[in-house]
């Protein structure tokens, strides 16, 4: 069994997922994601890193006739169980997608719509998450003076750290990434990563890297998947330094895929 | 060679121009035409008269007014009845039906665009009317109301067909975007994808009601075709500018006072549909823009 520090957020235990079309994205997964911490998934295309991580948040739901076995845990209660509320579930795990997709509104209404949705009316707390979300992003400074023009109007790097701001506006628990960063130039992408450094300290982050170098750079804790397995599971400075399995050796190295 | 590719270019040019011109050149004519049997009407009979309630030519009396309620509140009927209904099915079509359903609805809210109106007007006849005499316990089932479903149920299957395809087009980030924000199903449709989809839909409503507004047959089939002013017009028969053309103009003598006030409907169609065009093709263009600066 993997081993992680204290009381991890979420357990994942013998999980399978099963599309209707019978491909089977993962096969018999098991690991821990630690708290406070950035987990990196990553592997060649294919692999089930993004099923995993639309697991969490129960995303994979929206293609109807997906199936799972085996458990999911999220602070110790199942998230696959029919009874789990998905609207409070994408509340506490929220999402940045590797696309960016700003909402048909304005910066402004981007940022609220989702703590709208969570019912908070009070103006001045919108406001106040509105700045403290833009601002851990790394983007308040550029959109300040631009706040009722429509998201569509901001650059594709501003609106992805728009899309990340909108998550961490919401204050959830755990924060998905699939691969950030992967339509961003050098510079965006660095300053994603930096705000995840002051990110993971409040959150739990788990994020598919667009490259193995950027898995390297920000893994506390990585996982390495290859078609649907899960082959080697370990701290990040470790995983990438020494790896246990020749598989994992021959990817990080770069010798396939 | 090149000679003669350049003298085919030069023909081929002059040929499409001579075609996009003479469109021009027709709605001019058909417009000038227009003027010169309606303006007359203008002259021989007094403003009072044809701003007056009553319609009965042959005592000279030629009030427009009743004729243009009558076209107005069918028009209006039709369209508060088509469009909720109309961007609901599709709604419903596009996000909440399960996939086999849609692929047996879409087919076949597409086969009854092409239902001739007669057909409409027939099916109007033998079940909608009686429906409406006994449904809301009235003299005759010839009313403004049932010209407005008949015209409404025309015009659906256009709305649907085109504001589906717009809502589908919508693309399938945006609705993974809203759900991991924790939006319902339903405030999803609502906050993002009919907002996405809004020239689509727009355009959808536009040509369905456009169909619905110039029809005359179906229409003067099931209103009963009385030119009369009362409040309560949705309940009781009316008569609508087009009806009122297609139905008398067969009978009127050329060149008379009575030939000239219909011509005079003619134009007064012809501005309203040329201000709706406007109107139409304005907001369409605004909601474009603005759906282009929300998206890109
Ligand atoms: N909606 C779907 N329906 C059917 N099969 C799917 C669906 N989504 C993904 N798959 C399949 O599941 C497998 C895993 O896909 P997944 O997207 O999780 O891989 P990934 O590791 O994220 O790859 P990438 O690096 O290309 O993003 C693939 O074989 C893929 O074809
Ligand atoms: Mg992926």
């Amino acid at each position: 069994m993997v081993s992680a520090p204290p009381a991890p957020k979420f357990v994942v235990e013998n999980l399978s997922v099963q599309y209707p079309d019978g491909t089977e994205s993962l096969r018999n997964v098991s690991l821990q994601i630690p708290p406070n911490a950035v987990t990196v998934l990553f592997g060649p295309a294919g692999g089930g890193k993004s099923t995993l991580l639309r697991t969490f948040n129960r995303l994979n739901d929206l293609v109807e006739g997906t199936r799972y076995l085996g458990k999911v845990l999220l602070d110790g209660e199942n998230i696959l169980s029919p009874k789990v509320d998905l609207v409070a579930l994408r509340r506490r795990v929220g999402m940045v997608f590797a696309q960016p997709v700003p909402l048909p509104m304005t910066v402004r209404e981007n940022m609220t719509y989702g703590l709208e949705l969570a019912g908070e009316s009070r103006r001045s707390k919108l406001v106040r998450s509105m700045e403290e979300g833009l601002r851990a992003a790394a983007l308040w400074d550029e959109v300040k003076d631009r706040l009722d023009e429509p998201a569509g109007a901001l650059s594709g790097g501003q609106q992805q750290r728009l899309c990340l701001a909108r998550v961490l506006a919401m204050q959830p628990e755990v924060i998905l990434m699939d691969e950030p960063t992967s339509g961003l130039d050098p510079i965006s992408t660095a300053k994603v990563e930096d705000s995840l450094q002051t990110i993971k300290k409040k959150y739990t982050v788990v994020i598919v890297p667009h490259s193995v170098q950027q898995a390297g750079r920000l893994a506390d804790w990585a996982g390495f998947f290859l078609q649907g397995e899960l082959v080697e599971w370990g701290e990040g400075k470790n995983l990438f330094i020494a790896p246990k399995v020749k598989r994992t050796e021959d990817y990080v190295t770069g010798r396939f895929g | 060679m090149t000679k003669r590719r350049k003298l085919l270019e030069f023909v081929i040019q002059g040929l499409i121009r001579l075609c996009g011109y003479s469109a021009i050149v027709f709605v001019a004519l058909i417009f000038l035409f227009l003027l010169q049997e309606g303006l007359p009407a203008l002259s021989e009979v007094p403003l009072s008269s044809l701003l007056g309630a009553r319609w009965y030519p042959i005592q000279n009396l030629f009030g427009l007014l009743p004729l243009l309620l009558g076209s107005i509140v069918v028009t209006l009927g039709a369209a508060v009845i088509a469009i909720p209904f109309g961007v609901a099915t599709a709604v419903f079509i596009a996000e909440v039906a399960p996939r086999w359903m849609r692929e047996i609805l879409k087919p076949f809210v597409e086969i009854l665009a092409g239902l001739p109106s007669v057909v409409l007007g027939f099916l109007g006849i033998l079940v909608l009317v009686p429906l409406i005499r006994t449904g809301f316990n009235l003299p005759t089932g010839l009313t403004a109301l049932t010209g407005s479903i008949l015209l409404a149920a025309m015009s659906l299957p256009t709305i649907v067909s085109v504001a589906e395809d717009s809502l589908d087009a919508v693309p399938k980030s945006y609705r993974d975007g809203a759900l991991a924000l924790g939006a319902t199903k339903w405030q999803t449709i609502w906050r993002v994808t009919l907002p996405a989809a809004k020239s689509g839909v727009l355009t959808a409503i536009m040509l369905g009601l456009g169909r619905a507004i110039g029809e005359t047959m179906a229409v003067m089939m099931v209103t009963g075709n009385a030119a009369q002013m009362r409040w309560d017009a949705l309940f009781y028969p009316i008569r609508t500018m087009t009806a009122t053309i297609a139905a008398e103009m067969g009978e009127v003598a050329r060149g008379t006072t009575y030939y000239h006030v219909l011509f005079l409907i003619g134009m007064i169609l012809f501005l309203i549909s040329f201000l709706v065009n406007i109107l139409a093709s304005s907001m369409l263009f605004r909601a474009k823009k603005r759906a282009e600066r929300m998206l890109s």
